[in-house]
């Protein structure tokens, strides 16, 4: 018994993308609403459908009452929310099709609202500056143990990852440029992509080094934006204004010793260098009964270019520590690769809301009314962030 | 396609500011502290089945056993992996980069890792796996760290 095949998403909706603090005035719980709005009316439901909340990181402050009164949601029989941070992306949508095969609701939303006015994720873990300076989250005995050396920023800690990548497996940053160009190509045929020019190698080489071996073009953008997700029961989702995709499987959680990950560095050995998905992975396929074999898209969290080669790997798409290597080969391209990757350009370079734009790809994809389309594309593959536990992922099928 | 990634004039590596260098140490965190305060290295050990856990917590992730003793280091570590942080990602760091954030493991604890900076090396010079001792940082009247610079 598994929750395959039980419920689909139908209805995928968005604000305008900005960069980091360009949406003020609007406020973060105002472009949930205008998501949310825009995703039921996708699916051809209104507000008086939705009796669920399924969210991640935070999502709405980390509490969905203010939303629901706002929006006016008739009864809410749902609201939950998947621990940790951008890990749970995907997964918030299999969070919403467990309360839909339980029973305990009938039409979930999943979202993400994301303003970084004032705060910056990429200096989350940053500790407290000069007086009156307040970069971060709280300290806390734990980061006692990684802030004394200057790592502040989820970039630094990565970068921690993709050297030791390097170093056992011979991984060149030729090898994260081409996730960076390749995702970049799919992002300048798409209006909704703030990132509109083209990436040559050159452009990559010579762009500042942030955090050894990562340069400015292996960071994700920053950005301001929401995006809603709507899932209901299969039953229901036959009769709506889009052709339904189903929830084919989903799993979250990770090895408990991967536990905070980045911020401890003191994962095993045997999969320090990974996404710290290889479990996650394994329960996706268990329970859709397939393999990498059978995607023919795939969204990967891509924070950091690096953490698409290790996910690549982690789920399958080529052998540990070929990553780089399957990458060079031009498998990820969309058009000519054996693995379309982020067809809509992705963390990198459409725009980041912690990883909802790539369900709603997935979404169009399988609709096939994608921009950058794959032709006769039947499973999608989308993973949450690389990140402390939860990391999830979420198989779609037409 | 060699693609050197260090300019010509390379820097030796700095430190982040002392400014910015605060402890909030709990329970269980302490000891370590008070230890290294002292120019000790200790790291805990499980008493029941002889587990090395860090950082110092509350239970063995082994057999939850609660309690420690604490077991003296000698100093000597290898680098296990690093990042070179290039850009100050605060204004309050701008002067003091390039600094090397490293993960340092320790001989004979199970492959307990420090994360603490590299001292007395330029970037380039860096290599996993090369072999580091131990440089005590007295950064505030009650506060010392860990640095280590090669062997």
């Amino acid at each position: 018994m598994s929750l395959k095949d039980k419920a689909a998403v139908v209805g995928v909706g968005a604000t305008q993308y900005y960069k980091r603090g360009q949406s003020v005035p609007q406020t973060p719980l105002e472009m949930a609403g205008k998501a949310m709005l825009a995703a039921l009316d996708d699916a051809g439901l209104a507000v008086d459908d939705v009796d669920g909340l399924a969210l991640y990181s935070f999502g709405l402050g980390g509490d969905t009452s203010l939303f629901a009164q706002t929006m006016g949601i008739p009864e809410v029989r749902f609201t939950a929310m998947l621990t940790g941070g951008g890990g749970g992306a995907a997964g918030s949508v299999g969070l919403a099709a467990a309360a839909i095969d339980s029973g305990m609701a009938t039409t979930v939303v999943s979202l993400m609202t994301l303003q970084q006015a004032v705060s910056r994720f990429g200096t989350s873990y940053a500790p407290r500056g000069k007086p009156g300076a307040q970069y971060s989250a709280s300290p806390s005995p734990e980061k006692d143990f990684a802030s004394p050396a200057g790592l502040m920023g989820p970039g630094q800690m990565f970068a921690v990852l993709a050297m030791r990548h390097m170093h056992l497996y011979g991984t060149q940053r030729e090898h994260f440029a081409e996730v960076a160009i390749s995702q970049r190509e799919n992002a300048i045929k798409r209006e909704t992509s703030l990132m509109q020019v083209p990436l040559t190698l050159d452009d990559y080489f010579n762009a500042r080094l942030i955090a050894e071996p990562l340069c400015l073009f292996d960071f994700c953008l920053e950005c301001d934006g929401a995006v809603a997700v709507v899932t209901t029961t299969l039953d229901r989702a036959q009769d709506l204004r889009q052709p339904p995709v189903k929830v084919t499987a989903s799993a979250h959680g990770g090895h408990g010793r991967w536990g905070q990950a980045i911020t401890w560095m003191n994962m095993p050995d045997e999969y320090f260098v990974s996404s710290g998905h290889r479990p996650v992975a394994q329960r996706l396929w268990d329970m859709a009964g397939m393999t990498a074999a059978d995607v023919d898209v795939a969204l990967l969290y891509d924070h950091f270019s690096p953490m698409v080669i290790m996910q690549l790997e982690d789920y399958g798409f080529c052998p540990i520590g070929e990553g780089g290597r399957f990458v060079a080969d031009g498998n990820i391209r969309y058009g000519t690769g054996s693995i379309p990757v982020n067809t809509h350009g992705g963390n990198l370079s459409e725009a980041y809301i912690i990883g909802m734009t790539h369900v709603k790809e997935a979404v169009e994809q399988l609709r096939g009314t994608a921009v950058n389309q794959v032709a006769d594309a039947e499973v999608a593959l989308v993973t949450g962030g690389p990140a402390s536990i939860p990391t999830s992922s979420l198989l779609l099928t037409r | 396609m060699t693609t050197p990634i260090t300019p010509a004039d390379e820097p030796m590596a700095k430190l982040p500011p002392a400014e910015l260098i605060h402890l909030t140490p709990d329970v269980f965190t302490v000891h370590f502290w008070d230890a290294a305060r002292e120019h000790r290295l200790v790291v805990p050990r499980c008493t029941s089945c002889g587990t090395y856990r860090f950082p110092p917590s509350a239970f063995c992730f082994v057999c939850r056993t609660q309690d420690v003793e604490y077991v003296e280091q000698s100093g000597r570590g290898t680098l296990y992996s690093y990042t070179v942080a290039w850009h100050p990602l605060l204004p309050d760091v701008s002067e003091s980069v390039p600094y090397i954030p490293a993960v340092v493991e320790l001989p004979d604890t199970g492959g307990v890792r420090l994360i603490a900076n590299l001292v007395d090396v330029r970037p380039s010079e860096v290599r996993i796996g090369m072999d580091l001792e131990l440089v005590w940082r007295d950064v505030h009247d009650d506060v010392t760290v860990p640095t280590f610079r090669p062997a």
